[in-house]
C-alpha cells in the first residue's frame, strides 16, 4: 500500500515558511517589545497573545471574512495586487504567522528581558552602535530563547487545524495539510491512512523536541 | 577657568533633578578635574554619585549644564551639544561587571578594538595577569578575574576618562585590596584621569589624590583624602556606632552592652544618659583615644 506524502510535505513546508517568516518579523517585535516605554505596551502584548486563548476557528472565521473578495479587503488584494488569499498557500502562511506569533515573540521577549541592561551601555561606552550591539552581544545571549521561538512555532504551525480549515479548506496539494488529512481519512473511515499520517507526526514532532532538550542541556553545561 | 588653558582637564558644571525613593533631589555640581588625576567621588548611597559618573559617559541625560574634556565639549544644554556615548572617549567599569556573557576574556576585551591591535591585548591581558585565562567565558571566572577583565576591556580604546562605578564593592576584603593595588598601578602605568565611586575609605585613602565629598545632590567637600578626613578627627576622639544589646542596672549606675561590629563591649552610664535609650538603639559613643592599642 502506498501513501501520499503530499499532506506531510505541505505541513512541513508551512511551518518551515511560518517558522522563517517568524523569525525575521518576530525578532525585532520582541525586541521592541521588551525595551519600549509606550503606554500602549499592555495592549500590543494583549494582541500579540491573543492567539493563544482565542479558539483558532475565530481567528479562522474572521481571517476567511477579511480575504474573501466579497469584503473590502479581499477585494482590494485582488483588484491592486491580484493575489486571492482564500483557499490558498498564501492565505495559509499568513494565518498560521498571526497565529503562531506569541509562541515566538514571548520566549525572545523574556530573553531579552533577562539581559542586564549594563550590557548595552557597556557596548555603548566601547564605541559601537545599538545595531552592532544587537547583533554581537544581545542576539548571541539569547540564542536558547531564538531556539525556543523558533521550535514552537514550527511545532505549533505542524499542529495547527482550526485556522487552515477555515481559511484553506482541504484542496489537496494547495491546502490539504497533514491535520486535515488525517481528520478526512478518519470520516472517510481508512483508519490506515490516518494512522500513517498521524504516526508521522508524533514521531518527527517527538525527535524536534527531543533535540532541542539535549541542546539546551549541552548550552547549559558549556554555559 | 577655561578648558583650554587647563589641558587635558576635565571640566563639569551639571544639574538634574533625580527621583530616589526619598523623593525628588536636586542635583547640582560643578568641578575640575586635572588630567591624569585619580578622583574618588565619596558619600552615602543615594546622594547621586553614580548619577554623576552616568551623565559624564553619556548614559543619563543632564537637565543642564555642560561637560568639557580636554577642550572639546561633550554636552552643552545650551548649545544643545549632546555627545553620545560611543563618541566619548571613556572606559567605564560597571557595578555588575556588564561583561558580555557569549565572548571569552580575550574577546571581550578585543570587542572596542579593531583587527591588528593584538599587541595592544597581549599588553593588557599581561598587566591585568590574565593570560591563564584568555579563552575562557566570562561565567567560569572568579569574581576578581571578572573585575580585571572589566578594567582591561574599559582601558582598551585607551579613554581620555575612566569612569569606574564601585567597581571592588562585590568583592571580600583580601581581593579588594590586591585589586586596589592594581588600579592604582595601572593609574600610573597609563596616566589615565580616573574617577572613581566608593563608599570604602580605606580605598578612598588608598587611590585618590582628591576626594569629592557628595552628599544630597551636592559636592560638600573637596580636597586631598586627609584634608578630609584626618584633620577634623585630630582632637583625638573615637567615635563608634553601636547596638544596644542589655541594659542593667548595677547599685547607682548602669552596665550597658553594646555590640560594636563583631565585639560586645560593656561601658558604664548614668541615668541621664540612658534615659532615652532603649534595648536595640543605635548609638554613638564617643572615647578619648588617649594611649591605643594598635594591631593589625
Amino acid at each position: 500500500m502506498s501513501y501520499d506524502w503530499q499532506p506531510l510535505l505541505l505541513t512541513f513546508r508551512l511551518a518551515l515558511v511560518t517558522m522563517s517568516i517568524l523569525l525575521i518579523v518576530g525578532v525585532p517585535l520582541a525586541y521592541w517589545v521588551a525595551h519600549t516605554r509606550t503606554r500602549f505596551k499592555p495592549l500590543i502584548e494583549t494582541l500579540i497573545s491573543m492567539p493563544l486563548v482565542l479558539p483558532p476557528s475565530v481567528l479562522g472565521f474572521y481571517l476567511l471574512l477579511a480575504f474573501s473578495p466579497q469584503h473590502a479587503f479581499g477585494q482590494w488584494l485582488e483588484q491592486w495586487l491580484q493575489v486571492r488569499l482564500v483557499f490558498s498557500f498564501a492565505g495559509l502562511v499568513i494565518g498560521s504567522v498571526i497565529f503562531s506569533l506569541p509562541f515566538m515573540v514571548q520566549p525572545i521577549q523574556s530573553g531579552f528581558e533577562a539581559l542586564p541592561p549594563s550590557l548595552i551601555e557597556a557596548s555603548r561606552t566601547l564605541g559601537k552602535s545599538d545595531l552592532h550591539t544587537f547583533f554581537r552581544v544581545l542576539l548571541p545571549n539569547v540564542k536558547r530563547s531564538l531556539l525556543a521561538g523558533a521550535v514552537l512555532s514550527f511545532a505549533h504551525t505542524v499542529g495547527e487545524f482550526g485556522v487552515v480549515l477555515m481559511i484553506g479548506g482541504n484542496i489537496p496539494g494547495v491546502t490539504r495539510v497533514a491535520s486535515i488529512a488525517i481528520y478526512d481519512e478518519v470520516e472517510g473511515l481508512n483508519y490506515a491512512a490516518a494512522n500513517f499520517y498521524a504516526g508521522v507526526l508524533f514521531a518527527t514532532t517527538f525527535a524536534i523536541l527531543l533535540l532541542v532538550y539535549l541542546a539546551n542541556r549541552r548550552w547549559m553545561r558549556l554555559g | 577657568m577655561s578648558p583650554d588653558r587647563n589641558t587635558g582637564a576635565i571640566e563639569f558644571a551639571l544639574r538634574k533633578s533625580l527621583h530616589g525613593p526619598d523623593g525628588t533631589l536636586a542635583f547640582e555640581a560643578a568641578a575640575v578635574i586635572e588630567k591624569g588625576g585619580f578622583v574618588t567621588l565619596f558619600g552615602p548611597s543615594g546622594a547621586g554619585k553614580t548619577t554623576l559618573l552616568r551623565m559624564l559617559a553619556g548614559l543619563t541625560p543632564p537637565d543642564a549644564g555642560r561637560i568639557v574634556v580636554d577642550g572639546e565639549c561633550w554636552f552643552d544644554a545650551e548649545r544643545r551639544i549632546d555627545l553620545p556615548p560611543q563618541r566619548r572617549s571613556i572606559g567605564f567599569v560597571f557595578q555588575d561587571y556588564a561583561l558580555f556573557p557569549n565572548l571569552t576574556v580575550r574577546e571581550n576585551i578585543a570587542y572596542a578594538l579593531g583587527k591588528g591591535r593584538g599587541e595592544w591585548i597581549e599588553e593588557l591581558l599581561e598587566s591585568t595577569a590574565l593570560q591563564g585565562v584568555r579563552d575562557r567565558l566570562p561565567q567560569t571566572l572568579s569574581g576578581g578575574q571578572k573585575q580585571r577583565v572589566a578594567l582591561a576591556r574599559a582601558l582598551a580604546r585607551k579613554p581620555k576618562l575612566l569612569l569606574l562605578d564601585e567597581p571592588l564593592s562585590a568583592l571580600d576584603l583580601g581581593l579588594r585590596t590586591q585589586l586596589q593595588d592594581q588600579i592604582a598601578q595601572l593609574h600610573r602605568r597609563f596616566g589615565l584621569t580616573t574617577l572613581l565611586v566608593s563608599h570604602d575609605l580605606g580605598e578612598v585613602f588608598k587611590l585618590s589624590q582628591r576626594v569629592l565629598r557628595i552628599e544630597h545632590g551636592a559636592i560638600v567637600q573637596s580636597g586631598t583624602p586627609a584634608e578630609l578626613f584626618l584633620q577634623q578627627r585630630l582632637g583625638g576622639r573615637i567615635n563608634l556606632r553601636a547596638q544596644v544589646l542589655a541594659i542593667r542596672r548595677e547599685d547607682v549606675v548602669f552596665i550597658v552592652s553594646l555590640l560594636l561590629g563583631q565585639d560586645i563591649v560593656e561601658v558604664i552610664a548614668t541615668n541621664d544618659d540612658i534615659e532615652a535609650v532603649e534595648v536595640g538603639d543605635f548609638v554613638e559613643i564617643a572615647a578619648k583615644a588617649f594611649s591605643p592599642l594598635i594591631f593589625k
